[in-house]
C-alpha cells in the first residue's frame, strides 16, 4: 500500500524534524544559517511529498498509502496514515507554502531566526499529521500540535499587539477543540457500546448509527471546532487580530493551510459521522456560509489594514468553501475542495506581496501608500495577478472553483447560490480599491519615494504561485481528476447509513467476511447492528 | 474540424506574452512590429477561416482543444466555433483592431514615461480576450473573454495611472460591469439547471423544447442576460463607465469602447435570439431601455464640450439604437448597425485622437476651431464618420442600418410608433450634436491659443492611413445591408443572405406598402439633414448666437452636461449607504462590539471565574488527580447513561 514499500506517508511528514534536530546544533546567533537548514529541509520535505501527486491513483476510492501500526494498543489507539483524493493537495500545498514561507521571511525575520524556523517546520508536521491522519486520537494529537508553534509565531514575532492575538487565537481554538475532545471520547465509547471492541479508527466509527438525539451533540461539539477553524460567522473575530499581528509566514500558513483544517474537519469527521445531525442542519450551514460570504466581503471593503482587508476577504472566501462542501454534490464538493487549494495560493499570495511592502515601509494601512506602478512595477504586476485570482477573474484559478461551488448550490439552494454569487461584485470592489489606492496615482506621500521594486528572491517566492493561478485557471483537469472520485466518495458515505456503509469503506473485506455478528447491547445513545 | 481556428486568439495571446515579457528589453521598434503585427496576422487567419466557413456545411467550423473544466455530469469543453455570427465579428476585430494598433504606433509614438510596450501588451491581450468571446462555443469560455476585455478596459483606462481621474475611472469601469457580471452568472447556473449543458448552440436548439414560451424561467434567464448586456454595452443603468472610460488613451476607446467590447452585449443577445423570442416581455423590456438609452444619452451628448466625450454619449445612444432593434427582434438589423458603427465610430474617435495628438492633449472643442485648413485629412474623414452616424443619405453606412432599424422598429410585431418616434428624435439629435462638434472644431474661426496654434499640423501617415482606410469603410460598409426598397432586384441585400436562418424567427407582422416605409426614411432622412445643416450653420457661422440660445437653457444645459447628476444619485443611495452599512454597523457594531464583546466578556468572566478557583489549585497533585477522575466519570456518566 506504500510506495515502492517506502512509508511515504511518514516520510512527508516528519521530514522536518530532521530539520528541527539540525536547527538544534545551529548556535543562537547564527540566523543566515537557520534559514538555510529550514529552507533545505522544506525544501526536502516538498520533494518527498511530490511522488505522491504522481503516484496517485485517481480511479480508487479508498485511501492509498496506508501506513497502519498499533500504537497505544490497550486504548486501540494505530498509527493509521492514509491519503485520498481529498487531502492529496492540502498535503502539497502544505509542503509547497511552507516553503514559500521561509523563502517569503528570509530577510523579515531578524529575531531569534532559529526558534522562528524550528516553529514553522513543527507546524509543518503538525498540519500534515491532521491531513493523513485516520485514526481519531492521532488527528487530535496532531491537531493540538499544531496550535503552539503558531501561538509562539504570533505571540514571538507578532507586531504590537501579539499577545492579545495569540492569546484570543488559542483561547478560541482551545476552548472548541476541548469540546471536540469530550465527543471524540464520547464516540469512543459509544463504538465500544456498539461494537464491544475499544478503537479509534475513523473507518470503524464510520459505521456507527447513533440515535438522532446523540448525532445532535456530537454533530454541534465537532463542528463548532471546524467552524472556528474556518472561520464561519460568527466565530471569525480572532481571525483579523491573528492576521495583522503574526509576521508573513505565519499568515501565509494560517490561510493557506490552517483554515483548511477546519473545512477538511467537516468532510472528514462532522459529515460523515453525523448524516442524520447532517442533513437536519444543513440549511443552518449553508445560511450561515452565505452570511460569511457576504458579511466578510461587506467588512473588508471598509478595512484601512491592508493585511485586515486580506483577512477579512478570507472569511468571504471560505463561505464560498462551505457553501460547496455542502451542497454535497459533485460540483459543490470538487468546486469546494479545488477552492481550498486556490484559497491557499491566492491567500497565501496576497499575505506574501503585502509582507513585502511591509517590510520596505513596516506600514500595511494603505492610506500611506499611492502610486508604487510607478516605482515597482513588476510588484504592481504580480499583486495584480493576485489580485485578480482572488476576485476570481475567469481564467485564473479562483474561478474554476468558484463556479463550481455556485453550480452545486445552485442545484440545491437557488437562494443561497444567487446571494453568494452576487459576491463577485463585492469582491471586486474592495479588492480593486485597495489596489488603486496603493498602485495607482501620483507618489504623495514621500515616504514611498525610491521604495525598490522587488529582487529576484521575491520574484521567485511568488513565482510558482502565479504558475499555479494560471495553471489551475486554464487546465484544472489534473486537479479535479485526482478530486473527483474521493470527492464522490464522500458524497456517497454521507448519504449512507452508517449500517450500509462496510462494503464502501471495505470493499475489498465486503466478499471474503460478509457482515460482522450484529452485537446487541444496552440501549443508550447507539442503535445495535 | 477545422485545426487552425486557434491561430486566430492564439496570435494575440502571443503577442501578449513576448511584449509583456521581453517588450521592455527589446524596445520601441520590436514592439511596434510585434504588437500590430500578431494582429495583422490574425485578421490573415481569420480571413482565410471566413471564407472557409461559407463553404462548410451548416456555415460553422468547430475547433476542440481540451476540456476545461469537468465535475460530474458538469463538462466544459474548450471549443472555438465560426459560425456566420462570429465569422463577421472576427473580422471586425481583427480587422478595425489592426487598423487600430497601426495608429496607436504613431499615436503613443511620444509615450516613454508610462512604457510603450506596456499599452502593446495590453491592446494584444484585449483582442485575444475579445476573440475569445465571440469564438466560445459555451457560455463560461464566453464569459473568460468577456471578463478578459473588463480586465484589459480596466488595465486601458487606468494607463494614465498617474491620474486619479484615470484610475477611478478603471476601477469604476470594472465593478459597474461586475453587477451585469453577476446577471450572466446566475443565468448561467439557471441554464445549466435546466438544460445539462452550458453550449450556446445546444441551448439555442434545446430552447423551445425545455422552456415554455414566455415563461417565468425564461423572462429571468433572459433578463439577467440582459443586466450582463446593459453592464457591458452601457445602456440605462449601468451606462455610467462609459462617460468616465474615455480617460483611457483614444486609441483604447476607439477599438474598446466603441468598435468591440461595447457590442458584446449586442453579441450576446443576438448569439441567444432562439432565447430572446421566448421571452416577449423581456424583449419589450431590451426595446425600451434601448429606446431610452439612444434618447436620453443623445440629450447628454448634446451639451459636452470635449471632443471624446461627446463621442462616448454617441456611442452610448448608438448602442441603444440597437437594442432597440433586437427588443423589436430584429437581430440581424441590429447586428448590421453595429458593423458599421464600429467603421465609423472607431474613426470618430481616431479623427478626435489625430486632433487631441496634434493639439497637444487639448480635448475642449471651445479651444479649438478651423482645424480643417490644419489637418484636411483628419477634417474630411471626420465629416465623413459625422455623415455616416448622422444618416447622410444614400451613400453613407450609418444610413442603411440606422434606417433599417427605425423602419423595424415601427413595423415588426414586437414594434410600436413609439419606438420609431423615438428613434427619430434621436437620429435628429445625432445630426445635430455630430455637427456640432464637427463646426466647433474643424470649421468657423480658430479659437486656438495662439502660443500653439502654429504647432499644430496634420498627423503622421501611421495616424492618417487607417483614418482613410476606415473612412472608405464608413461609406461602403453598408452597401451589404441595402434594403429591398431601395436596391429592388438590382442590388441585393447580401447581409439578409448572409445571416438567412441563422436568427431565430418571430412572427410575421402587418404587412406596410412601400410607400409607408419610404414615408418614414423621407422624415427621417430630411430631418437628419435639416439637423445636420441647422448645427453647421449655428456652430461655425453663428457662436455667439448658439451661446445666447445656450444661456436661455441654462438649467437644462446644466441638468445635461452634468448628465442628469446620475453619478451623484448613485453615490449617494448606492455607494456610500453599502459603504456606512458597512463600516459603522457590520465592522463596529457586529465585529467588533457584539461579537468580540461577547468573546472578551466570556474571557473576563472566564479570569474572574479563574480567580475564584486559584484557591482550589494549592499545588496538591493529588487532589488534581481526585478533580480530573470525578471530572471524567461524571462527563462519561452523563454521556453513557
Amino acid at each position: 500500500m506504500t510506495l515502492l514499500g517506502i512509508p511515504i506517508l511518514t516520510l512527508v511528514i516528519f521530514s522536518p524534524l530532521v530539520g528541527v534536530l539540525l536547527l538544534m546544533f545551529v548556535g543562537r546567533d547564527s540566523g543566515e544559517l537557520a534559514k538555510w537548514v529550514a529552507l533545505i529541509t522544506s525544501g526536502a520535505t516538498f520533494l518527498v511529498s511530490l511522488p505522491l501527486f504522481f503516484a496517485f491513483d485517481s480511479a480508487t476510492t479508498q485511501f492509498q498509502f496506508v501506513e497502519r501500526i498499533p500504537w497505544i494498543v490497550s486504548w486501540g489507539v494505530d498509527y493509521h496514515l492514509g491519503l485520498d483524493g481529498i487531502t492529496l493537495f492540502l498535503v502539497l500545498m502544505t509542503t509547497l507554502l511552507t516553503v514559500v514561507a521561509v523563502a517569503g521571511t528570509w530577510s523579515q525575520t531578524t529575531r531569534h531566526v532559529r526558534e522562528f524556523m524550528i516553529s514553522l517546520l513543527l507546524l509543518e508536521v503538525g498540519m500534515n499529521g491532521v491531513f493523513v491522519s485516520l485514526d481519531v486520537f492521532l488527528f487530535f494529537v496532531f491537531w493540538e500540535v499544531m496550535l503552539f508553534p503558531m501561538y509562539f509565531l504570533i505571540g514571538v514575532w507578532g507586531s504590537e499587539r501579539r499577545l492579545y492575538a495569540a492569546i484570543k487565537f488559542v483561547v478560541y481554538t482551545m476552548s472548541a477543540s476541548a469540546l471536540m475532545m469530550v465527543a471524540i471520547l464520547a464516540m469512543y465509547f459509544y463504538n465500544y457500546r456498539a461494537t464491544g471492541v475499544f478503537t479509534f479508527s475513523l473507518l470503524e466509527w464510520y459505521q456507527l448509527d447513533l440515535l438522532i438525539e446523540v448525532q445532535y451533540w456530537m454533530f454541534a461539539a465537532f463542528a463548532l471546532a471546524f467552524a472556528v477553524k474556518i472561520p464561519m460567522f460568527p466565530f471569525h473575530t480572532w481571525l483579523p487580530d491573528a492576521h495583522v499581528e503574526a509576521p508573513t509566514a505565519g499568515s501565509v500558513i494560517l490561510a493557506g493551510v490552517l483554515l483548511k483544517m477546519g473545512a477538511y474537519g467537516f468532510i472528514r469527521f462532522a459529515l460523515p459521522l453525523f448524516p442524520g445531525a447532517t442533513t437536519e442542519f444543513l440549511p443552518w450551514l449553508i445560511g450561515l456560509s452565505v452570511v460569511g460570504i457576504i458579511y466578510g466581503a461587506l467588512v473588508c471593503m471598509v478595512q484601512p489594514d491592508m493585511k485586515k482587508l486580506v483577512a477579512y476577504s478570507s472569511v468571504s472566501h471560505m463561505g464560498f468553501v462551505m457553501l460547496g462542501l455542502f451542497a454535497l454534490n459533485d460540483q459543490g464538493v470538487q468546486g469546494g475542495i479545488l477552492q481550498m487549494i486556490n484559497h491557499g495560493i491566492s491567500t497565501g499570495g496576497l499575505f506574501l506581496v503585502v509582507g513585502m511592502i511591509y517590510e520596505r515601509r513596516h506600514t500595511k494601512s494603505i492610506a500611506e501608500f499611492g502610486g508604487l506602478m510607478r516605482g515597482m512595477p513588476i510588484y504592481a504586476t504580480l499583486f495584480l495577478v493576485i489580485v485578480l485570482s482572488s476576485i476570481g477573474l475567469p481564467g485564473l484559478n479562483g474561478f474554476v472553483g468558484e463556479y463550481l461551488i455556485l453550480v452545486g448550490a445552485y442545484q440545491v439552494n437557488k437562494t443561497a447560490a444567487i446571494i453568494a454569487a452576487s459576491a463577485v461584485i463585492l469582491a471586486a470592489v474592495y479588492l480593486l480599491w485597495m489596489f488603486q489606492r496603493v498602485f495607482f496615482g501620483e507618489v504623495t506621500n514621500p515616504k514611498n519615494e525610491g521604495t525598490p521594486d522587488l529582487n529576484w528572491r521575491e520574484v521567485s517566492v511568488l513565482a510558482p504561485l502565479i504558475f499555479l493561478i494560471v495553471w489551475v485557471g486554464v487546465y484544472p483537469s489534473p486537479f479535479l481528476g485526482k478530486i473527483e472520485t474521493s470527492a464522490s466518495h464522500f458524497i456517497q458515505l454521507v448519504h449512507t447509513k452508517p449500517a450500509e456503509r462496510r462494503a464502501m469503506l471495505f470493499p475489498k473485506m465486503a466478499s471474503s467476511q460478509e457482515t460482522k455478528p450484529a452485537v446487541a447491547l444496552r440501549p443508550g445513545g447507539v442503535k445495535t447492528r | 474540424m477545422t485545426t487552425y481556428i486557434w491561430l486566430i486568439p492564439g496570435l494575440p495571446l502571443l503577442g501578449f506574452l513576448v511584449n509583456g515579457l521581453l517588450g521592455r528589453s527589446l524596445g520601441k521598434t520590436f514592439v511596434s512590429v510585434m504588437g500590430p503585427g500578431v494582429i495583422g496576422a490574425s485578421f490573415l487567419v481569420s480571413l482565410f477561416t471566413f471564407v472557409e466557413m461559407l463553404d462548410a456545411p451548416g456555415y460553422s467550423l468547430t475547433q476542440h482543444l481540451y476540456t476545461w473544466i469537468q465535475a460530474g455530469d458538469f463538462t466544459i469543453p474548450a471549443t472555438l466555433v465560426v459560425d456566420r455570427l462570429s465569422g463577421l465579428y472576427i473580422l471586425i476585430i481583427t480587422g478595425v483592431g489592426f487598423l487600430i494598433h497601426l495608429y496607436s504606433v504613431g499615436y503613443m509614438g511620444d509615450e516613454d514615461e508610462y512604457a510603450y510596450w506596456r499599452f502593446f501588451c495590453y491592446l494584444n491581450l484585449f483582442v485575444f480576450f475579445m476573440l475569445l468571446l465571440v469564438l466560445g462555443s459555451n457560455f463560461l469560455l464566453l464569459f473568460v473573454g468577456w471578463e478578459g476585455v473588463g480586465l484589459c478596459s480596466y488595465l486601458l483606462i487606468g494607463y494614465y495611472f498617474k491620474k486619479n481621474s484615470a484610475a477611478s475611472a478603471a476601477k469604476k469601469a470594472f465593478v459597474v460591469n461586475r453587477i451585469g457580471d453577476f446577471g450572466f452568472i446566475v443565468a448561467t447556473l439557471a441554464i445549466f439547471t435546466i438544460f445539462g449543458t452550458l453550449e450556446i448552440a445546444a441551448v439555442n436548439d434545446a430552447a423551445s423544447v425545455k422552456l415554455a414560451a414566455g415563461g417565468g424561467a425564461v423572462t429571468a434567464i433572459t433578463l439577467l442576460i440582459f443586466l450582463a448586456a446593459t453592464g457591458k454595452s452601457a445602456q440605462i443603468p449601468l451606462f455610467v463607465w462609459l462617460p468616465d472610460a474615455m480617460e483611457g488613451p483614444t486609441p483604447v476607446s476607439a477599438l474598446i469602447h466603441a468598435a468591440t467590447m461595447v457590442t458584446a452585449g449586442l453579441y450576446v443577445v443576438a448569439r441567444l435570439s432562439h432565447l430572446f423570442v421566448l421571452a416577449p416581455m423581456t424583449m419589450m423590456v431590451i426595446a425600451i431601455i434601448g429606446a431610452a438609452t439612444a434618447f436620453f444619452a443623445a440629450t447628454m451628448a448634446l451639451a459636452q464640450n470635449d471632443i471624446k466625450r461627446v463621442l462616448a454619449y454617441s456611442t452610448v445612444s448608438q448602442l441603444g439604437y440597437m437594442f432597440m432593434a433586437m427588443g423589436v427582434g430584429a437581430f440581424m438589423v441590429g447586428i448590421f448597425h453595429v458593423m458599421t458603427h464600429a467603421f465609423f465610430k472607431a474613426l470618430l474617435f481616431l479623427c478626435s485622437g489625430s486632433v487631441i495628438h496634434a493639439m497637444h492633449h487639448e480635448q475642449d472643442m471651445q479651444k479649438m476651431g478651423g482645424l480643417i485648413r490644419k489637418m484636411p485629412i483628419t477634417g474630411w474623414t471626420y465629416v465623413v464618420g459625422a455623415l455616416a452616424i448622422s444618416g447622410a443619405p444614400l451613400i453613407f453606412a450609418g444610413f442603411f442600418s440606422k434606417d433599417e432599424i427605425l423602419w423595424k422598429a415601427f413595423s415588426s410585431p414586437f414594434g410600436h410608433p413609439l419606438f420609431w418616434i423615438v428613434g427619430v428624435i434621436t437620429a435628429l439629435m445625432t445630426a445635430f450634436y455630430m455637427f456640432r462638434s464637427v463646426s466647433l472644431t474643424f470649421f468657423g474661426k480658430s479659437r486656438i491659443d495662439p502660443q500653439l496654434e502654429h504647432h499644430v499640423h496634420e498627423s503622421p501617415w501611421t495616424i492618417t492611413l487607417p483614418l482613410v482606410l476606415l473612412a472608405g469603410l464608413a461609406i461602403v460598409g453598408g452597401w451589404v445591408g441595402i434594403p429591398h426598397l431601395l436596391g429592388r432586384s438590382l442590388i441585393p441585400n447580401v447581409l439578409k443572405n448572409y445571416f438567412d436562418g441563422f436568427f431565430a424567427k418571430i412572427p410575421e407582422g402587418i404587412h406596410y406598402g412601400d410607400g409607408l416605409e419610404f414615408g418614414l426614411m423621407a422624415v427621417s432622412t430630411l430631418g437628419a439633414l435639416a439637423a445636420m445643416y441647422g448645427a453647421y450653420v449655428l456652430f461655425s457661422r453663428h457662436l455667439p448666437l448658439a451661446g445666447a440660445l445656450r444661456d436661455k437653457m441654462r438649467p437644462v444645459y446644466r441638468m445635461l452636461s452634468n448628465k442628469y447628476w446620475i453619478d451623484e444619485i448613485y453615490n449617494l443611495l448606492i455607494v456610500r449607504s453599502i459603504h456606512w452599512i458597512s463600516d459603522k454597523v457590520l465592522w463596529r457594531i457586529v465585529d467588533v462590539r457584539i461579537i468580540d464583546g461577547i468573546v472578551n466578556g466570556l474571557a473576563a468572566s472566564a479570569r474572574n471565574l479563574g480567580g475564584a478557583l486559584r484557591l482550589t489549585q494549592n499545588g496538591i497533585v493529588e487532589n488534581y488527580a481526585v478533580g480530573i477522575v470525578v471530572g471524567a466519570v461524571f462527563i462519561f456518566w452523563w454521556l453513557l447513561f
